[in-house]
């Protein structure tokens, strides 16, 4: 299982980064969110999945519950890179708006050429 | 008693007040009152002059920094007396002479500001027993000479030499401190006297000769030595009282006083003796050479420092040949060229700063110091033909003058040193006197243009921007004693000798001076001795060069303008600064894609690298945990269509398979167990595709990649490389569990925090602060959002906020 999950997130890994590498803004933002999901997954699988119950204290199993902090850790990452998605999709609006090109080699700040 | 230490810190003292001084007093001229520093400081020192030749020194000491062994401690001797006596003496007359060269409508403040702060900037190198503060007031005197030299800054060139000589001696000075701290990491110990007790211990350590070569790169760019002496010509674009004193007398003088001072710790070496003899005399050549060249009185001069500066440090040079084998009644000899060094020294301050007063007073009076603009100018200028020529013939050589005087004595040195056997001497030993008296040859031959073309020949009135007229009496009383000195130092020379010169070699020798007397009765008589020919010599072939002059000028032709060591500093200037905007722009390039390629090729070169420089590669999958058959649908429906985004078509397909990502991972989170996280995950998956959907209005087309094909693949190769790495790091990781996890302590929530959710008891309670943190980042999104779509500053605002 941790295997198979590793190998997923690689594959968004890779993904993801060809993404970055792209000329659109669109698909770089895309590529940021893929990768979050690929970090996600590996936090998950880096705290074990082993079995276990929820972790909940008032469940009907008693324990041995699956690991607890990989989940606070991504519940908080998730919710940071849906601020950073959220705000740099507003940002390629604003800027295709005011510049009228999405195209990252045509928004290029360099005079020195 | 006042300490020495005081002296030092009364000029700068000086340079605070005197811009407040100046805008109270407008009366009266502010360098009277500036005046009357050197003055007092010039007979504190003298008062010293007693005792000092009687054996007397005198340390003071200041904490500063104890605990790195930096203080501000002070030494007196006879070394440092003669300098101190020069800075404030010619300091003295120097100030004097500029209340008449300048304009009181010039920036008088900063003037007199900056040269108290250099006289007390040198008066620090000198004074200084520990060298790391030595190095303090040496990096003052370069600051205070680059704003002296920039006085005029409106005139690009007088900036462009002051950037010039801050370059080359603060690079020399940086290197000079590295030496310093070479030097205190071989002993221990900061202060010169201490150096000079345990150095002998150290003579074979591994840092011993890089240090001696950074000290001496130190002293060679302050002093002008070949290949550094560019900057002083370039230097006289300063006002000329300030090139009479900093770029004649006492800035330049630093690096030979450093050469002195260390001549007891470095000098037994052989790579110190043919450098600081060797670069010397190549100096002292090449600069009189050059100057026989020049149009331009000042430029001339300068050259002729350069070649007297190259004189005296050849001589140190020399002298250092002595330490050689330590003390014997045949090595005292040798220690005689620095007696030489030192009275030459003298001398060189009093002929050098009076030329340069003179050379001062007729750009004053005529408006040009172009020498082929010049002539005929003695009936009109009586006194200050009399003093350049004292100054000139005294530079040349020439009885009765004091150079007449060490000019003998460098040739009784160059000759002794012929007879030395050691340092490979009896094969190169010969060409030392050739150098030496070919130099004093074009020495002769410029000393006469300053004399003859000057101030005799024809008087070219139309060609002169004022008519010629003898200098105000105020300007002409500094070089007049200058002048007056001269003389009176050829007729009473051991006066200097015993009481300035023999405790000065104490300083230089000090295992000799236990010994012996190392005096010397200078007579200037001696017989027909091979040095009173090869004086009468210069004589010779240098009248016969002189008036043969426009025959063979065509030899300066021979090597190009753009050959000078000027153009090659000028070309490595502009070829530095060329090269490092190209290489720059090479890689500065502007395209997120570039610097992400960067990015990317590190991760792979570094962590690729230690994965397999370390062996990590080692994987284990026996441990996993089974897998369902619904985990692999999910994570091929996954994998599938995180591949069918990049050949998405359409701007909505791409929305929507990112969307599949998103709930696939809210699936397995399902299937792991984590039901906030599934919450979460779907919650927000949800509301950024309904963001994307908003936007896909005025998003702009999704287009295909349009790049090059070898730049796709580049980056699919790039793509693969860090995914493998990923995944390899991943796996590697998962093999080496070190210790249980600290989980088992949350379990505990309910009694400890009464939760029964242990997720949301972590999140809020046992880690509250990132929680916080989290939504302090959310809200700074939100801000950021709202302040994006809702202020549009338009240009026409930009410039109202300006306004």
């Amino acid at each position: 299982m941790e295997t198979l999950i590793t190998i997923l997130a690689g594959v968004l890994v890779t993904v993801a980064t060809y993404f970055l590498l792209s000329k659109s803004v669109i698909r770089v933002i895309l590529g940021t969110a893929i990768l979050s999901h690929a970090a996600h997954l590996m936090i998950m699988t880096m705290g074990g999945l082993k079995g276990g119950v929820v972790p909940l204290l008032d469940g009907e199993e008693q324990g041995p519950y699956v690991d607890a902090l990989p989940q606070a850790l991504i519940l908080t990452s998730i919710v940071i890179g849906f601020a950073v998605t959220a705000l740099s999709l507003v940002l390629a609006y604003r800027t295709y708006q005011e510049t009228g090109t999405d195209n990252l080699d045509e928004l290029r700040g360099n005079k020195h050429e | 008693m006042v300490s020495v230490n005081l002296l030092i810190m009364i000029p700068f003292l000086a340079a605070a007040l005197i811009p407040f001084l100046h805008k109270r007093i407008s009366r009266l001229h502010i360098g009277w009152y500036v005046l009357l520093i050197p003055i007092i400081l010039f007979i504190f020192l003298a008062l010293y002059i007693p005792s000092i030749a009687s054996g007397a020194t005198y340390l003071f000491m200041v904490n500063w920094l104890p605990t790195y062994g930096i203080n501000f401690s002070t030494y007196l001797d006879g070394l440092s007396l003669i300098f101190g006596l020069i800075i404030t003496g010619v300091g003295a007359l120097v100030i004097l002479y500029s209340i008449y060269y300048l304009n009181e409508n010039e920036s008088l403040e900063h003037f007199y500001a900056y040269l108290m702060l250099f006289m007390g900037a040198m008066l620090g190198v000198i004074f200084s027993d520990n060298i790391m503060v030595l190095y303090v007031f040496w990096e003052l005197t370069s600051i205070s000479s680059f704003l002296l030299i920039a006085f005029w800054f409106q005139r690009k060139r007088s900036r462009e030499g002051a950037q010039k000589a801050l370059l080359i001696t603060v690079s020399g000075g940086f290197s000079m401190l590295a030496g310093f701290i070479m030097i205190g990491s071989i002993t221990g110990s900061f202060s010169f006297r201490e150096i000079i007790e345990i150095i002998p211990d150290f003579y074979d350590h591994h840092l011993f000769i890089p240090a001696m070569l950074l000290v001496l790169l130190g002293a060679f760019t302050k002093s002008a030595q070949f290949p550094f002496h560019i900057w002083l010509p370039s230097a006289m674009e300063a006002p000329t009282p300030v090139s009479a004193y900093l770029h004649s007398a006492t800035m330049v003088n630093a690096g030979l006083y450093l050469v002195a001072r260390f001549t007891p710790i470095f000098g037994g070496e052989v790579a110190w003796f043919w450098l600081v003899t060797g670069i010397g005399l190549v100096t002292m050549f090449w600069g009189s050479f050059t100057a026989v060249r020049q149009t331009d009185l000042k430029a001339l001069l300068a050259y002729s420092t350069i070649s007297q500066l190259g004189m005296i440090m050849s001589m140190f040079g020399m002298s250092s040949a002595a330490l050689n084998n330590g003390y014997s009644t045949d090595s005292v000899v040798y220690t005689q060229a620095a007696f030489a060094g030192l009275f030459h020294l003298i001398n060189h301050a009093t002929f050098k700063s009076a030329l340069f007063m003179v050379v001062g007073i007729i750009d004053h009076g005529v408006g040009t110091r172009d020498i082929r603009r010049l002539g005929g100018l003695a009936t009109y200028m009586p006194i200050t033909f009399t003093i350049a020529m004292i100054g000139s013939f005294s530079m040349a050589g020439l009885p009765p003058f004091n150079g007449f005087l060490s000019k003998e004595m460098f040739f009784t040195s160059v000759l002794n040193i012929r007879e030395l056997n050691i340092y490979s001497l009896e094969t190169w030993g010969t060409m030392l006197p050739v150098i030496a008296w070919v130099a004093s040859v074009f020495t002769f031959i410029y000393c006469m243009i300053i004399v003859f073309k000057t101030f005799l020949g024809k008087y070219q009135e139309e060609r002169l921007e004022r008519p010629a007229h003898e200098a105000p009496v105020g300007m002409l009383i500094a070089p007049i004693i200058l002048g007056i000195l001269v003389i009176v130092i050829f007729f009473f020379p051991n006066v200097l000798g015993n009481y300035l010169i023999v405790p000065a070699m104490a300083s230089i020798f000090p295992t000799f001076a236990a010994e012996t007397d190392l005096g010397v009765t200078i007579s200037a008589w001696h017989g027909f001795q091979p040095e009173l020919w090869m004086t009468i010599g210069v004589v010779v072939f240098g009248v016969l060069l002189f008036i043969s002059l426009k025959y063979w000028k065509g030899i300066y032709a021979l090597l190009p303008e753009s050959w000078s060591f000027d153009s090659l500093y000028n070309a490595i200037l502009e070829k530095t600064e060329i090269n490092s905007n190209k290489i720059t722009n090479y890689y500065m390039t502007g395209y997120l894609r570039d610097y992400l390629v960067y990015i990317y090729i590190f991760f792979i070169i570094l962590a690729g690298g230690t994965l397999i420089y370390t062996g990590a590669l080692d994987f284990n999958i026996v441990d996993d945990a089974p897998i369902d058959p619904i985990d692999w649908v999910i994570a091929i429906t996954m994998s599938v269509g995180a591949i069918a985004v990049i050949f998405a078509k359409s701007r909505l397909t791409a929305i929507l398979l990112n969307g599949v990502i998103g709930y696939g991972v809210a699936l397995f989170f399902v299937l792991l167990r984590a039901p906030d996280l599934a919450l979460t995950q779907s919650v927000v998956e949800t509301v950024t595709t309904v963001l994307f959907l908003v936007a896909y209005k005025f998003l702009p087309e999704w287009k295909k990649e349009d790049s090059p094909r070898r730049t796709k693949s580049v980056n699919l190769l790039i793509s693969i490389l860090v995914g493998t790495i990923f995944v390899t790091v991943a796996l590697a990781v998962q093999n080496g569990k070190l210790f249980e996890s600290i989980s088992s302590y949350f379990e505990n929530s309910y009694e400890l925090a009464g939760a029964k959710n242990i997720v949301n008891a972590i999140l809020s309670d046992f880690r509250g602060f990132d929680t916080m943190l989290e939504v302090i980042v959310l809200l700074i999104a939100g801000i950021g959002i709202f302040t994006l779509i809702k202020l549009k500053a338009r240009k026409g605002e930009e410039e109202l906020e300006n306004k």
